[in-house]
């Protein structure tokens, strides 16, 4: 891979990585901790909101947050495999390997 | 049949499963006794990994703890399965990328340092003896209640059991038994709950019998809004409001998340998959398979909280059923008709209060509490487990190669052979599993308790060095080591004073920005951050060969092997 696309696949990487963390302490940190009181103002079935993030449905979305990462990385791989396949027909030995 | 002769049963058949795999699956090679080949495929690494992680503290204590700390709980649930979403999207690639057997291994390469190997040795080898004091004390519960014997002996057999399967296989042998160990133990946390469900709720899904009405012979009601009414009438806390401070939930939660994506037995797992992708893969399963137990828990200890009141509270004490007593004799309930009237008055109030339940029996309790068969009962034996010697075999393992590997392999004594090094990684397993029973036997406090320090631990220590080392190139030794001695320290510190030195000072207003010892370690992580960022800004670039070193492992494709 070329130093240019092994920077770019690594921007991409970590843009992902971080929208990822993002959604995972707004859920977590967010709706199960800090706002935690004020969404059990919200009810649900037999579930105050805020109680049901705090103790199901953040787990929940954590599973959703690394099945949405293993897919979106996996894609970025195979782009990034193909071009670096190409390159090396046209422009040898600028593997970094 | 008896419980007891379910439990002989359930108990011989598992045992000789987990034997029977570790005979088939003999470590050869140090490869193969570390990362069992390096060919584990995702799924079955996922499971391992599962089963790796969910020990005695949460297939045991978990829910029992939750039940009585009602919302407050959420910690456990959360921190336990957040810190997956650091370690898939942080770690497990990157480390899997650089392709070798152990932490320390990692830190030592990337930071181009033997002390800064030998701190790491020394972190991962306190880490596992704390965690693994808990596995065998769970153990040691379990055998002695069920199997009556004493806890010592209990704790013994335990022993026994890990010492075979993790010296003769090592990491090969212990991914296989993990492997049915998982099955085993998720099959016996589900079962009891389904049952408890459908019998409370009449909803065969826990995950929504939790949230559902519970049937006209438990009351009518949606369960929660009953428990809480329960809670209030009685004088405890109400179940779905927080008691903590809202700053100790959150750092506890952040201590527990940052301590599972350091703890060095998860870590190492995920040198066992042939590439990155299936590093990537097998934490998306390892989640999903944790995730079934995590949301299954508090759904129990709501179910379970419910009925301990409803059996017990007002109950003639010569009527009680017969786990009550059981559980009596080993000492783990205890009654004090402090008036005398014969009945049992279980109150919040410590006044008038006449019983007091352990939390770590809770969900050992339940199938009987709930008057399950005697198989389910005999079940939950074996989960339990199952569930505390696969964390055993793993920590021992981290130990061992700790010891083998890091130190004196890759330190102290280069020179010895493939055949000395296996020796003594089963040698230092054996002098592990003794020390760990020891500690088993004399130990300190709740199984979840003990086993959180080691969290804390965890995450001040190897947690920002490992992350540090992939996210930031010019990360040095000086800053990685001065940062993992002071986040160790400072956590280390503040644990020992509170529950060693000083465990009368250990309440709020003693705490520090009112954060709890088991909360410490998210303080512990933020202070090796800082001083590692600091100090390595006064201090030299790494030479640039670990700076190559850096840029591959961030570049999947063929793993690097040197």
């Amino acid at each position: 891979m070329s130093d240019s696309s092994a920077h770019s696949y690594w921007k991409a990487n970590i843009r992902l990585v971080l929208s990822l963390l993002c959604v995972w302490f707004f859920i977590s940190f967010g709706c199960g901790i800090l706002f935690v009181d004020a969404l059990d103002n919200i009810r649900f079935g037999g579930f105050k909101l805020g109680f049901w993030i705090a103790q199901q449905g953040s787990i929940f979305v954590f599973v959703a947050l690394i099945l949405i990462y293993i897919r979106a990385m996996d894609k970025l791989d195979d782009k990034y495999n193909l071009e670096s396949s190409n390159h090396s027909e046209s422009t040898p030995k600028e593997d970094s390997q | 049949m008896s419980v007891q002769i379910w439990t002989y049963l359930f108990i011989f058949l598992s045992f000789s499963l987990y034997i029977g795999i570790a005979i088939w699956s003999r470590a050869g090679s140090t490869k193969e006794f570390y990362v069992a080949g390096g060919g584990v495929p995702p799924l079955a690494n996922g499971m391992a990994t599962a089963a790796d992680w969910m020990s005695a503290a949460s297939f045991i204590s978990m829910a029992g703890l939750i039940s009585f700390l009602g919302r407050d709980g959420t910690f456990y649930l959360m921190g336990w399965t957040g810190g997956y979403v650091l370690l898939a999207l942080l770690l497990a690639p990157y480390l899997r990328k650089f392709g070798k057997f152990t932490v320390p291994d990692f830190i030592g390469d990337r930071y181009y340092s033997q002390s800064a190997r030998l701190i790491a040795v020394f972190c991962a080898i306190a880490i596992s003896f704390v965690y693994v004091c808990g596995q065998m004390q769970g153990a040691g519960i379990v055998f002695s209640r069920f199997l009556e014997v004493d806890f010592t002996t209990g704790v013994l057999i335990g022993m026994a059991i890990v010492f075979f399967y993790a010296v003769l296989g090592g990491m090969k042998g212990i991914t296989y038994t993990q492997v049915a160990q998982y099955c085993v133990l998720i099959f016996a946390f589900m079962v009891p709950a389904i049952f408890i469900s459908i019998l409370m709720t009449g909803q065969p899904i826990p995950q929504i019998g939790f949230g559902s009405e519970l049937t006209e012979a438990y009351g009518g009601g949606y369960l929660l809004d009953r428990l809480d009414g329960l809670s209030e009438q009685l004088g405890f806390d109400t179940y779905t409001e927080g008691q903590r401070s809202t700053q100790d939930v959150f750092f506890i939660t952040a201590a527990l998340m940052f301590g599972t994506a350091g703890l060095p037995h998860v870590i190492i797992r995920f040198f066992t998959v042939p590439n990155v992708r299936d590093a990537r893969k097998s934490a998306g399963y390892a989640l999903v398979f944790i995730a079934i137990l995590y949301t299954t828990a508090p759904a129990v200890a709501a179910f379970a909280r419910t009925n301990l009141i409803n059996t017990v509270n007002n109950a003639e004490y010569v009527a009680v059923p017969e786990w009550f007593s059981k559980w009596e004799d080993t000492g783990l309930i205890v009654f004090d008709d402090k008036n005398n009237d014969g009945r049992i008055q279980y109150v919040g109030d410590p006044e008038i209060n006449e019983l007091n339940v352990n939390r770590d029996i809770m969900v050992l309790a339940n199938p009987e509490i709930a008057e399950l068969p005697n198989w389910v009962v005999a079940l939950v034996v074996a989960g339990a487990l199952a569930a505390a010697l696969s964390t055993a075999a793993g920590l021992l393992l981290v130990i061992s190669t700790s010891v083998a590997h890091d130190m004196l392999k890759r330190t102290f004594m280069p020179g010895i052979s493939e055949k000395q090094e296996l020796l003594y990684a089963r040698l230092s397993i054996f002098v592990a599993v003794l020390v760990a029973g020891y500690y088993g036997i004399n130990a300190p406090a709740y199984v979840a308790q003990v086993v959180a320090f080691a969290f804390g631990l965890a995450a001040a220590s190897f947690f920002p060095a490992i992350v540090l080392g992939i996210f930031q190139k010019s990360m040095n030794k000086e800053g990685a080591i001065a940062g993992m001695v002071v986040g160790f320290s400072i956590t280390a510190s503040y644990i020992i004073y509170f529950k060693i030195i000083n465990p009368a000072a250990d309440s709020a207003d003693n705490w520090w920005l009112g954060i709890s010892p088991e909360g410490i370690g998210a303080l512990g992580t933020l202070a090796n951050l800082l001083v590692a960022l600091a100090v390595s800004r006064f201090t030299p670039e790494p030479p640039t060969e670990v700076q190559a070193i850096v840029e591959n492992i961030r570049l999947p494709g063929e793993v690097v092997t040197s």
